[in-house]
């Protein structure tokens, strides 16, 4: 009698764990299929825009080191120029000095968040700081092109467009990422390295100078390349404020052009399979790789952390 | 937070897959049910044409339940690919075909000329002239002339601000009002929108810009073109040559619907009443008349 009300039990127990299986197999499925999903959107999009772009040199026999290397860009007269090298000088200018804007300001505000007002700058700072990156970048171009540039005019030689106000108005865009990423590192600095500190009677700023900052630096770092690749890809705000002649310009004044506002200006305008539109899934390309280079660089960083 | 990002996600696939599957059904629809007047069209192209489109499509719909229309910008070279390759039924655009696509490509499709629009020249208002000859134009175009006083005004640095090169709007006042295609210049300024050209040139002291007439007014002063003013007369009359028509090309001969659309958009209800408040200028207006190579006839 005892057996069997044991062996009823031990037969219900298999039934309740069956619906737990069930879960675990779709959960399972699930994850796959996303994963899948991604796996095959990235992997689709890296050979299209690869295949795109070597066109220009296969199909339409443009010499691909004349592309990064030439400074003069005339796609619709009758022989073609295509020298990108105005474009690839304008993305690393205009974002390179963009995270040299952004970092400082970016460092100050974290500490500050972190050591000197953690409750105001947990609560209210933060939360601002982040609402920069949900502001859509049409507004910040508009932005630039309403406050920036007139203000620049006024100010410095030159029309006020170029790569100062391309700049500052991407050093805005990246503050958040480069805020938030080093945030996270301060705030996870152990209370013992800042205690020692303390205790060899180090003020809290030879603390934070000598101490915080060296020690978080692959993350700082980590912060600012993140900023630079966002910089780097950020299309609409830098084409409104840019001026986007093909140029090598002369002063941070004068009208110049990024990859991303040479694709954006005239992707739609070009019919596709023509060498003029190519040329540009071409400059798609370098940008690709360029930001390949850029998660190499925060990866290799990620590996030189020293918490 | 989880669940409101599953949901959004679960939808946005739901509209594109839902997108994707109309494609299909209206494609078949078209070519059966002709007679009764349904299906599916789809305008890409140009963005100068899309104001028109866009307005005349929600009428058209209105009076025509069993038509659904959607309009879409990405410019003239996307209008004509998409277009010629089938994806959409009507390609808008600025220029020919026959001056984005190869020959034979272009050959494929046939031509709805639905407006005419033109161009002037406009400059800041401080530069202190109110017309320039094309010889003048060219040679600021060019970089040859960089001040405002070789071409009478006051002692001003010339800034242009241009459309990017391949845009329609430049060519089409490359070809008409300077004669000659330019290049980019160092420190010039391309912008991608009529709007943003005209926000520069009334705002940069001594800017000069051009663009398409619905956009001119007082904010800017708008240059005589040898001496000619660009109003609707003299561009109808053809003693003002800066002027386009806006293209609406099917694949061959279209389909009833989309028949049905152009037709309304020749009428002259729509001619003389949205083409005219957008500020273009009707067809049948012109008194002249040009074809792709650019010959003009009376």
């Amino acid at each position: 009698m005892e057996r069997s009300v044991n062996m009823e039990r031990s037969y219900n127990k298999r039934q309740e764990a069956k619906p737990h299986i069930a879960e675990e197999w779709v959960g399972k499925i699930y994850t796959f299929i996303c994963i899948a999903f991604l796996v095959i959107t990235i992997f689709s999009m890296v050979y299209f825009v690869a295949s795109k772009g070597l066109s220009t040199f296969i199909v339409n026999g443009v010499n691909a080191f004349d592309l990064i290397t030439g400074v003069k860009w005339n796609p619709d007269i009758d022989i073609p120029q295509f020298g990108a090298l105005p474009f690839i000088f304008g993305s690393f200018s205009t974002s390179i000095l963009a995270a040299i804007i952004a970092a400082p300001l970016g460092f100050c505000a974290a500490v500050f968040i972190v050591e000197l007002a953690p409750k105001f700058g947990r609560r209210f700072l933060q939360p601002v700081i982040e609402l920069l990156a949900g502001i859509p970048s049409v507004v910040y171009g508009f932005v630039g092109l309403s406050v920036i540039v007139p203000l620049f005019r006024d100010l410095f030689p030159g029309q006020g467009i170029g790569i100062a106000a391309g700049a500052l108005v991407l050093s805005v865009m990246i503050l958040p990422t480069i805020t938030t990423i080093a945030t996270d590192a301060l705030s996870e600095l152990p209370a013992g390295l800042k205690e020692g500190s303390y205790a060899l009677g180090a003020t809290r700023w030879q603390t934070i100078y000598r101490v915080a900052l060296p020690t978080t630096m692959p993350q700082q770092m980590t912060g600012i390349v993140l900023g630079i690749a966002r910089a780097f890809g950020e299309a609409l705000a830098v084409q409104m404020v840019i001026g986007n002649a093909p140029h090598i310009p002369h002063s941070l004044f004068e009208s110049t052009s990024t990859l991303t506002s040479a694709i954006t200006l005239s992707m739609g305008n070009t019919a596709m399979g023509s060498v003029q539109n190519n040329v540009l899934w071409s400059l798609a390309l370098i940008l690709m790789l360029m930001t390949f280079v850029f998660v190499f660089i925060i990866r290799f960083l990620e590996g030189r952390k020293k918490l | 937070m989880k669940k409101i990002l599953t949901l959004a996600m679960a939808l946005t696939l739901t509209v594109s897959l839902a997108a994707c599957g109309n494609k299909d059904k209206d494609n078949n629809s078209s070519g059966s049910e002709s007679s009764s007047l349904s299906g599916s069209i789809l305008a890409v192209g140009s963005t100068a044409l899309q104001q028109l489109a866009d307005t005349t499509a929600q009428k058209f719909m209105d009076k025509n339940s069993g038509v659904s229309i959607q309009v879409q910008g990405g410019g003239s070279g996307t209008g004509l690919t998409q277009v010629a390759d089938g994806q959409a039924q009507i390609g808008n655009s600025d220029v020919f075909a026959e001056e984005k696509l190869d020959a034979d490509k272009a050959a494929t499709l046939v031509d709805h000329q639905v407006a005419v629009v033109a161009m002037a020249a406009v400059s800041n208002k401080d530069v202190g002239i109110d017309g320039l000859t094309k010889q003048q134009l060219v040679d600021i175009f060019t970089g040859k002339v960089t001040n405002w006083k070789e071409v009478g005004g006051k002692d001003e640095k010339i800034q242009i601000i241009n459309r990017p090169s391949s845009s329609g709007t430049r060519a089409t006042f490359e070809k008409f009002a300077l004669g000659t295609k330019t290049e980019d210049l160092a420190g010039s300024i391309q912008e991608d929108s009529s709007g943003t050209v005209k926000k520069l040139v009334s705002e940069t002291p001594g800017a000069i810009g051009y663009l398409a007439m619905s956009y001119l007014d007082d904010s800017i002063t708008t240059l005589k073109y040898d001496g000619v003013e660009a109003t609707v007369d003299n561009v109808a009359n053809g003693s003002y040559p800066v002027w386009a028509y806006e293209h609406m090309y099917t694949k061959g001969e279209p389909d009833a619907a989309t028949k049905a659309f152009l037709d309304y958009i020749a009428s002259d209800e729509v001619q003389n009443g949205d083409v005219v408040e957008l500020g273009y200028i009707p067809t049948s207006k012109m008194q002249v008349k040009r074809d792709a190579a650019g010959n003009v006839t009376k």
